[in-house]
């Protein structure tokens, strides 16, 4: 469903991704995982054609997306839903309105309908009766999960997620970690996650890719990576800052 | 090395004058693509219009005053104290109004839209947009330029009309012209061309402020600093588009009414 081959992109000087190549299949449920500043946030956006890479393709469907302008990559991201790392939600707006925001333009269903649908969201992600609070009214946590929401309530094909549950407390971390694998599950949608939580990626995927230096590691099914002996996954994975010495 | 400079730094000004362009172009053709909201534009409409009026009156009328005294002033020496009204109201309605009311909008509209939309920039709701397959410039370009294209040549006329009836009032009750004398010839010497010429340089104006703005806005860089510096340029390089704007329309307008 994703290919990606081979993409580079450098910010001034500094070379960020090196060559990245991966496939991603209908239905998969992937985790990227890699250290902080490596890349992951960066790989997300070209996958959705919000970057353009300086060499390499992204196909998506089949359609290179790398070659297109924006107003075609539009009618291509109506298949994603995609959370940001920050949960970017339109801080003009309610949040009702942020997460009904693609609903409205789409302007299929009638206003109940998309109230409905909202609130629904909202309960899943553990937030209702929150949405006539203005974004800056919120926690860093709850931005996410609405964010969450926002992403999902207008059954995307494919869904990313920046870091779905970086800075929830572990039992909302939880919840969201289930909430990921439900709808993965019953809607049947291709799940991409980055996260820094190996419980976490343990829930909500069934493969993993690893970003380290620029470029896919190595990659496997979860339990493999992270049982895996590779002294740079497993010291990634079990969090070892420096090697450590046999005794 | 200079030569180096400055051939860089006129390819990057060449660069953004095409962005710009496209920009402008783009936000046309977005029309074909897609309504735009009623509910963004009428907001727009009520920040950019009903609210700039305050601002656009008292330029309007404190340019009306002043031009008044100094013309009288100084045809008073050559006994034409009552053309001091056609004077005031031929440079009002075709160069002092529009450009003013340009400069006051590009200061108090223009500005905020950078500033708002740089905000969004650099705290990725931009990006959040852009992957919720909405494109900006439908969305948040195209309300503020209609709007803009709406409100500016209705600013003008009001700032124009306060300034030519404060000026009249300086004139006939301050400086003891005779009023009917200070209307017939004002009404003598202002042709609807004057007019028009200052509707049209207004509209331009109003495209300018809003492309400029919004594109310094969207092409925003780098947190809160970034934000300041993209609205600082915004304004200085509206006010200064504007200024030479005006000049040539001037001449071109001139060529147009009086062949
Ligand atoms: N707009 C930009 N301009 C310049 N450099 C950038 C930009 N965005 C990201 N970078 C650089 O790219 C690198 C990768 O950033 P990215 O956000 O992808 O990291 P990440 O893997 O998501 O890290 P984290 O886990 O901390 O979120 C960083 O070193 C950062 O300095
Ligand atoms: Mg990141």
């Amino acid at each position: 469903m994703i290919e990606v081959r081979n993409v580079s992109k450098t910010f001034g000087t500094q070379q960020v991704l090196r060559g990245v190549s991966l496939d991603i299949e209908r239905g998969e449920a992937v985790v990227i995982i890699g250290r902080s500043g490596g890349g992951k946030s960066i790989l997300l956006k070209h996958l959705i054609g919000l970057l353009q890479p300086d060499s390499g393709t992204v196909r998506v469907d089949g359609e290179d997306i790398t070659a297109m302008d924006e107003r075609n990559l539009l009618r291509v991201r109506r298949k994603y839903g995609m959370l940001f790392q920050m949960a970017a939600l339109f801080d003009s707006l309610t949040v009702e309105e942020n997460v009904g925001f693609v609903l409205r333009r789409q302007g299929l269903e009638s206003e109940a309908e998309i109230r409905r649908r909202v609130a629904e969201a909202l309960e899943m992600v553990e937030l209702p009766g929150i949405g006539h609070k203005m974004p800056s009214e919120l926690s860093g946590g709850m931005r996410k999960r609405v964010g969450l929401a926002r992403a999902i309530v207008y059954r995307p094909e494919i869904v990313l997620y920046d870091e779905p549950t970086t800075g929830l407390d572990p039992i909302a971390a939880d919840n969201i970690d289930r909430l990921i694998r439900r709808v993965w599950e019953t809607l049947h949608v291709t799940s991409i996650a980055v996260t820094h939580d190996m419980k976490s990626a343990r829930t909500i995927s069934n493969r993993i890719l690893m970003l380290h230096e620029g470029r896919i590691y190595s990659e496997g099914p979860t339990a493999e990576i992270l049982e895996s002996a590779d002294p740079v996954i497993h010291r990634f994975v079990n969090g070892i800052s420096t090697p450590q010495k046999p005794n | 090395m200079p030569v180096l400079l400055i051939h860089r730094r006129f390819q990057a000004f060449t660069t953004q004058l095409g962005e710009i362009f496209q920009l402008l172009v783009e936000s046309v053709r977005s029309l074909r693509y897609e309504r735009p909201s009623w509910k963004d534009f009428l907001n727009q409409l009520h920040f950019v219009g009903v609210k700039s009026q305050s601002v656009v009156i008292t330029t309007g009328a404190a340019t009306g005053m002043v031009l008044c005294a100094q013309t009288f002033l100084q045809f008073h020496k050559v006994k034409m104290d009552t053309a001091t009204g056609a004077v005031v109201s031929i440079g009002m309605s075709s160069e002092l109004g529009p450009v003013l009311a340009a400069l006051m909008l590009t200061g108090r509209v223009g500005a905020a839209m950078t500033a708002e939309l740089g905000t969004m920039k650099v705290t990725e709701q931009i990006d959040a947009l852009r992957a919720l397959a909405a494109h900006p410039v439908d969305t948040l370009v195209v309300p503020r330029f209609l709007a803009l294209l709406a409100s500016a040549p209705l600013l003008t006329a009001e700032s124009v009309v306060v300034g030519i009836v404060s000026s009249w009032l300086v004139g006939v009750h301050l400086l003891g012209i005779d009023s009917a004398y200070y209307l017939v010839n004002m009404t003598r010497y202002t042709d609807p061309p004057d007019v028009m010429t200052g509707l049209i340089k207004s509209v331009v104006f109003g495209a300018i402020i809003a492309v400029v703005s919004c594109y310094k806005g969207l092409n925003c860089q780098g947190g809160a600093e970034g934000v300041g510096r993209a609205t600082t340029e915004a304004v200085v390089a509206a006010s200064i588009s504007i200024l030479i704007t005006n000049f040539f329309l001037t001449l071109f307008l001139a060529r147009v009414f009086y062949p």
